[in-house]
């Protein structure tokens, strides 16, 4: 175990806690070190709080405060890569996958969690999770760590088949919840996301699983 | 930020005219409207310290909400569906218009200096 070290690449703050906390809360709970490594602060989010209290300038500083506060509650470290919201796929992506690289090379991890490029819904999950890819594929493969990706398009599994791994992560849900209200700007968007969708329950369900898919590398 | 008070705004937008500014003006339906509506499209623009000079503006109230308008030597800056405001601590017009569920839709801002650049993980 003591070898193991997990490294979580999203480029949102609340990437984590809606789509991998569960995941990392049980990683937490075998010992095993957790490290966020976030792309953007999501200052160009629309969610701006219920009722409303941030604006366009001061929500980049909301949401790293609650970046911040989330990890506390999930036990990780923190790292900001310092892209913008919303424009990582303008940004070179050879530049990108060096920048991670040197990160990845720094932090040794056994395994990297990030989005499957292609069928993660935004843009920037997109890219940044294709810069991921760039970046490990250069990587010696005696050091190169495992890829979990998370899919979250409509009809990825039309594509892409089972994911490798179904946690259920029931146990840990508390934890999750916990996770996802830190980021309080953004929680009631998120919340209602789940809630106003036609299947709720299966948002929900689908929010007590957390799956994934192994990246091969060839 | 609060309700729109046209009087203050177009106070702060005269105050600003003829002079170099930045602006950020911004609308959108966000990145997942397609995900969760079939049919929906995924718009959205934005432009982020555009520097210019206006020659004056004017904000007009359409019951409900407001629309600004900025008249350029050469052309024309324009937001519609702003609701509210904010003169912030660095002197800077924010104005935004929000849906029922308080997200924002649209954004104009005008600032005598630039608006920060990136994410400054620094700060």
């Amino acid at each position: 175990m003591s070898n193991q070290h997990v490294v979580v690449i999203f480029p949102h703050p609340d990437d984590e806690s809606f789509g991998a906390s569960g995941t990392i809360s049980k990683f937490r709970a075998e010992g095993i070190p957790v490290t966020y490594l976030c792309g953007t602060l999501g200052e160009m989010g629309r969610n701006m709080g219920s009722p409303v209290f941030a604006n366009r300038e001061t929500l980049s500083s909301f949401r790293r405060q609650e970046l911040t506060e989330a990890a506390k509650r999930l036990d990780i470290d923190v790292e900001l890569l310092g892209y913008r919201d919303k424009t990582l796929e303008f940004e070179p992506k050879d530049e990108v996958a060096d920048y991670l690289r040197e990160k990845l090379e720094a932090l040794r991890p056994s395994l990297v969690i990030t989005h499957y490029p292609g069928y993660a819904v935004h843009p920037d999950h997109d890219a940044l999770a294709a810069a991921v890819v760039a970046a490990i594929g250069q990587m010696k493969e005696s050091v190169r760590p495992e890829v979990w990706m998370h899919a979250i398009s409509n009809y990825h599994e039309e594509d892409l088949g089972e994911p490798d791994y179904i946690f259920d992560i029931e146990p840990y849900w508390e934890q999750k919840l916990a996770a996802i209200q830190a980021h309080l700007s953004q929680a009631d968007g998120m919340m209602s996301l789940i809630d106003n969708h036609d299947q709720k329950s299966e948002q929900t369900a689908r929010l007590k699983t957390e799956r994934f898919y192994k990246w091969t590398f060839t | 930020m609060k309700a729109i008070e046209q009087s203050i705004v177009q106070e702060k937008i005269n105050e600003l005219a003829n002079q170099d500014v930045y602006v950020h003006l911004e609308t959108t339906n966000g990145a997942y409207a397609s995900h969760f509506d079939e049919k929906a499209y995924n718009v959205g623009a934005f432009i982020r310290n555009a520097q210019v000079t206006y020659q004056h503006g004017k904000i007009v109230s359409t019951g409900g909400s407001y629309r600004v308008g900025l008249k350029l030597n050469l052309g024309w800056v324009y937001a519609e569906g702003v609701t509210d405001f904010e003169i912030d601590d660095k002197g800077r017009l924010l104005m935004a218009g929000h849906d029922r569920e308080g997200r924002l839709m649209v954004a104009l801002e005008i600032s005598e200096t630039p608006f920060s650049h990136e994410a400054d993980v620094h700060e």
